[in-house]
């Protein structure tokens, strides 16, 4: 009979004991989730050049169409029922990102538009905004050097 | 040198205090679970017409001392103490919540152990004299929780399966001198526990060791065996939590496998409700203690039966300084007949 078990020893009989995710169910319908929300974009990007407009305009208009989406069902409180299904699949693109700053706002909306919508907004976009930013400059500088 | 101690963490009562009156107040989807019958008041959303989920909480637990009185015919000028606490931060919704009540007032924090650790302290308030009525209670609610530990509840996110649901409720119970039971006989206090634990998504392997090393202090302390209980009962260890106390506490040569459960497991199906490894939160204990076993006590269809309260220590902010988690665990035997 073993008396106690150290915390290193302990630690991996919990790892033994813990249930993993199902990696490929997740990947599957993380793949079929994302693929559909891209077929999405992709109907507005041709939907819009079959009217005319320019590459330039059709790729920022399909953003902004997105993430309105995004948005949109993140209020009407359908966003994270997909994310529970879909993982990865409905947080990588766009329409994730928007839920990711639309959530925030709608929970801390009982701390008021300042210091609640306002100042907790990006508190999950917000690393990705900062070093997405700071990565940018970076390679605008790499760029600027090489060039 | 005091009297009523055994062992290094156990208190005998002398004067053993009666449970008198318990509530329970649940959330919508633990009112579906398999317990519902048990419940006093079942919300039917979790906002319960207030403005936020904290004041949501704050009315659970003013509504369940409420309850509490009303069930045993007291006033709150009747009560001598009213020891409360949940999981937000400064315990705002055990402090808000009881502000009115005009009551002196203990707030204690234990995490998730809350409930059994404020009957502890209660229990020794009656034995010791101190006070004739107190009233033990606490609460949880998963959307403050959420808010507090984890994502806003709109953010689209997978949970491990080792994730724990934290219960929507509130449960209490009224402690008294005199009555005819159910009795708290005995109180093993936990001391911190930790193994090393981090991933704050499997909270019920981070709290297992403390509720192994508070059982089987307890038998130490009393010379009980597992036998004399027909209900061993942890807090909220979850499935992943249960399996490793159940045989850690075998490995120390206790087997409590047949008399053994876990109020996480029992409020919810885990499969239907997608509970993922089951309930947690102060409210999963004394939401279950409250309702469920009080009244199998009460029946007589259960007689001895130990409670085992287990808490999560950490916060948010140690989570993120990388710290593992310290754990607790405080048990109350509680019996039907007096020996």
């Amino acid at each position: 009979m073993r008396k106690t078990m150290t915390d290193k020893e302990y630690q991996n009989y919990v790892e033994k004991k813990s249930p993993n995710s199902n990696i490929v169910r997740n990947v599957i319908r993380a793949f079929i989730v994302g693929g559909l929300i891209c077929i999405v974009g992709q109907f507005i990007t041709n939907a819009l050049r079959m009217r005319g407009y320019d590459q330039e305009k059709v790729a920022g208009v399909t953003s902004l169409l997105m993430i309105l989406m995004g948005a949109l069902f993140t209020g009407l409180n359908l966003y994270d029922d997909l994310g529970r299904f879909a993982g990865a699949g409905s947080i990588v693109p766009i329409t994730g990102f928007a839920n990711s700053i639309v959530s925030p706002a709608m929970e801390f909306k009982s701390e008021g538009y300042v210091m609640g919508v306002g100042g907790r907004m990006f508190v999950i976009a917000g690393p990705v905004l900062v070093y997405g930013i700071s990565a940018s400059i970076v390679a605008g500088i790499v760029y600027f050097l090489l060039r | 040198m005091s009297t009523k101690r055994l062992g290094n963490q156990t208190v005998k009562l002398q004067n053993p205090p009666n449970i008198v009156s318990s509530a329970a107040i649940v959330g919508p989807k633990e009112g579906k679970g398999p317990l519902r019958l048990f419940f006093d008041n079942i919300l039917e959303d979790e906002m319960w017409g207030e403005k936020s989920w904290e004041k949501a909480e704050s009315k659970l637990i003013r509504e369940t001392f409420a309850l509490i009185l009303k069930k045993a015919n007291k006033s709150a000028g009747q009560i001598d103490y009213v020891i409360s606490g949940d999981l937000l931060n400064q315990c705002i919704a055990a402090n808000f919540g009881l502000r009115e009540s005009e009551v002196p007032f203990f707030g204690v924090y234990g995490a998730c152990s809350t409930m059994a650790e404020s009957m502890s302290i209660g229990s020794m308030l009656v034995d010791g004299g101190f006070a004739e009525h107190v009233v033990c209670i606490t609460s949880s609610h998963f959307c403050s929780a959420e808010k507090q530990f984890r994502f806003p509840l709109e953010l689209g996110t997978q949970r491990p399966p080792t994730a724990q649901w934290t219960v929507t409720g509130s449960g209490g119970v009224l402690l008294s001198a005199k009555g005819n039971g159910p009795y708290i006989t005995h109180i093993t206090t936990g001391k911190i526990v930790d193994k090393g634990i981090k991933d704050a998504n499997n909270m019920g392997a981070a709290m297992a060791p403390a509720a192994v090393d508070t059982i089987v202090t307890h038998f130490r302390d009393t010379g009980f065996s597992p036998d004399r209980y027909d209900l061993i009962v942890t807090g909220d260890l979850g499935a992943v939590g249960k399996e490793i106390c159940a045989e850690l506490v075998q490995e120390q040569g206790y087997n409590i496998s047949s008399v053994y459960n876990d109020c996480g497991l029992m409020i919810y199906d885990r499969e239907r409700q997608d509970t993922h490894a089951g309930g947690s939160g102060c409210g999963c204990s004394a939401t279950v203690f409250a309702s469920f076993i009080i009244k199998k006590l009460m029946e007589g269809s259960l007689k001895n039966v130990l409670f085992v309260a287990t808490g999560a220590l950490m916060s948010p902010t140690s989570t993120q300084q990388g710290e593992s988690i310290p754990s607790i665990a405080h048990a109350v035997s509680i019996s039907t007949v007096l020996q």
